[in-house]
């Protein structure tokens, strides 16, 4: 498409993205410079995007690759192998981070605080998912895979946060009760 | 207990991503097997935990004018040339460097001067007021700066004027006219004179020329023009001209 009109197409997601942003990078000077190259590399590319097609999945893809090709998203998160028939238990014992497991322990947080534990390929799928409240088809174009891995890695996130959010799996009913609500 | 119900489309359900019969079928599934009803009921605490992670984040006013800025497409009203704005101030810029090793004396004044204009090239609205007619432009300014000028004739030039805004200098309000020439834009920066800026910019009269802006500057009548752009010098010099002329 026409660079014209790429400000009055991208501005209106500025929020929405922003808000992606902040929850990947966890601070706001991150999430500004990653939103900001976003833009400049969506102005950059606008040429190459088709008209018709989904903008916002398209800018979410570029927010989450220059996440991904950023210090920020290789050094600060690890990448959980892309196995979607890998187990869970053994994803917990070799790829969650140390933040994960001390929170197993303490076993009583809140879904903010567990989100941040998770491999950043689970994270993002359930932050566009529940935060960003996208559909799976949209999903799957920004993370630019298959809709069948979408719902499976949701389902695995949602495993994982579910043992974040408790203290230990054989106590989960009692355990539930202690899960923050923050008020707004 | 057993149940081979697939956990990935409990969460499908949820999600509402599930075709209507499938999601009933499902309904009537986790009705009578406990396994699922308890499984369905842990991913609703899941997905309302999420309700109350609190406020999105927002990004700052700051932060949004920034990249509007960024992006901003400079030739939306007029500019027939598309000036990418990272590429002007790349050039102001070199100007700055330029300017620096230039006017040691007072190089931020100068840079200033040079950022007046680059700003108006980058900016969404670079004039306040859009008008090619100059009986239009000279009242408009009338009670908004503490002086008036006048400005020439341009038409059968090879100059067209595009419009005018108020700019400031050192907390001092002036005009600023935008000319174009073919494809340059110039700016016509007007403040009143005063010792300060007399020291600033008392560098030899004629037109300088630094590789990206060319610059001329006089005082006349107890005001201080300046006339800047990318254009090539005999045309800034001819512009300087026309005001000469039209305030002497
Ligand atoms: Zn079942």
């Amino acid at each position: 498409m026409d660079p014209e009109f790429f400000e009055a197409a991208a501005m209106p997601l500025f929020d929405q993205l922003y808000n992606f942003a902040h929850w990947l990078t966890g601070n706001r000077s991150d999430a500004e410079d990653l939103v900001q190259e976003t833009y400049a590399k969506a102005l950059k590319g606008f040429r190459s995007f088709q008209e018709g097609t989904n903008l916002r999945a398209w800018m979410y893809r570029i927010l989450r690759n220059s996440f991904l090709t950023s210090r920020t998203g290789l050094g600060a998160h690890n990448v959980s192998p892309l196995d979607d028939e890998m187990d869970i238990t053994a994803l917990a014992a070799h790829s969650l981070t140390p933040e994960f497991l001390v929170l197993q322990q303490e076993g009583k947080q809140t879904v903010r605080d567990a989100l941040a534990c998770l491999p950043l390929n689970y994270r993002e799928v359930i932050l566009l998912c529940e935060i960003e409240e996208m559909q799976y088809k949209e999903i799957a174009e920004v993370l630019g895979v298959p809709i069948g891995t979408v719902m499976s890695r949701l389902a695995r996130a949602r495993k994982m946060l579910r043992e974040l959010l408790t203290a230990k799996p054989t106590e989960k009913v009692s355990k539930w009760t202690v899960i923050k609500t923050p008020s707004h | 207990m057993d149940c081979d119900q697939n956990p990935v489309a409990l969460g499908a359900y949820l999600d509402d991503e599930l075709h209507a019969s499938e999601a009933a079928a499902l309904r009537e599934h986790i009705g009578g097997c406990p396994k699922c009803a308890t499984e369905i009921a842990e991913l609703v605490r899941i997905k309302r935990g999420f309700r109350a992670v609190g406020p999105r984040f927002a990004p700052s006013p700051e932060f949004r004018r920034r990249v509007e800025q960024q992006i901003s497409y400079p030739s939306r009203r007029f500019w027939r040339l598309q000036l990418i704005p990272a590429a002007v101030f790349a050039a102001a810029v070199l100007l700055v460097v330029i300017a620096s090793a230039l006017f040691l004396h007072r190089p931020n004044d100068f840079a200033e001067i040079a950022d007046l204009h680059v700003n108006a090239l980058a900016s969404a609205n670079p004039v306040d007021v859009v008008s090619t007619d100059r009986h239009t432009v000279k009242p408009w300014f009338q009670g908004r700066i503490p002086f008036s000028f006048n400005v020439p004739e341009f038409a059968g030039t090879e100059f067209t004027l595009l419009g005018g805004r108020v700019i400031y200098f050192h907390q001092r309000p002036g005009a600023q006219l935008i000319v174009a020439v073919r494809q340059h834009k110039i700016s016509v920066l007007i403040f009143q004179a005063g010792p300060e800026l007399d020291r600033s910019f008392a560098f030899p009269e004629g037109v300088g020329h630094h590789n990206t802006f060319s610059i001329d500057t006089w005082q006349s009548q107890g005001l201080r023009y300046f006339v800047i752009g990318d254009a090539d010098p005999s045309a800034i010099g001819k512009l300087s001209t026309t005001f000469k002329a039209a305030n002497p």
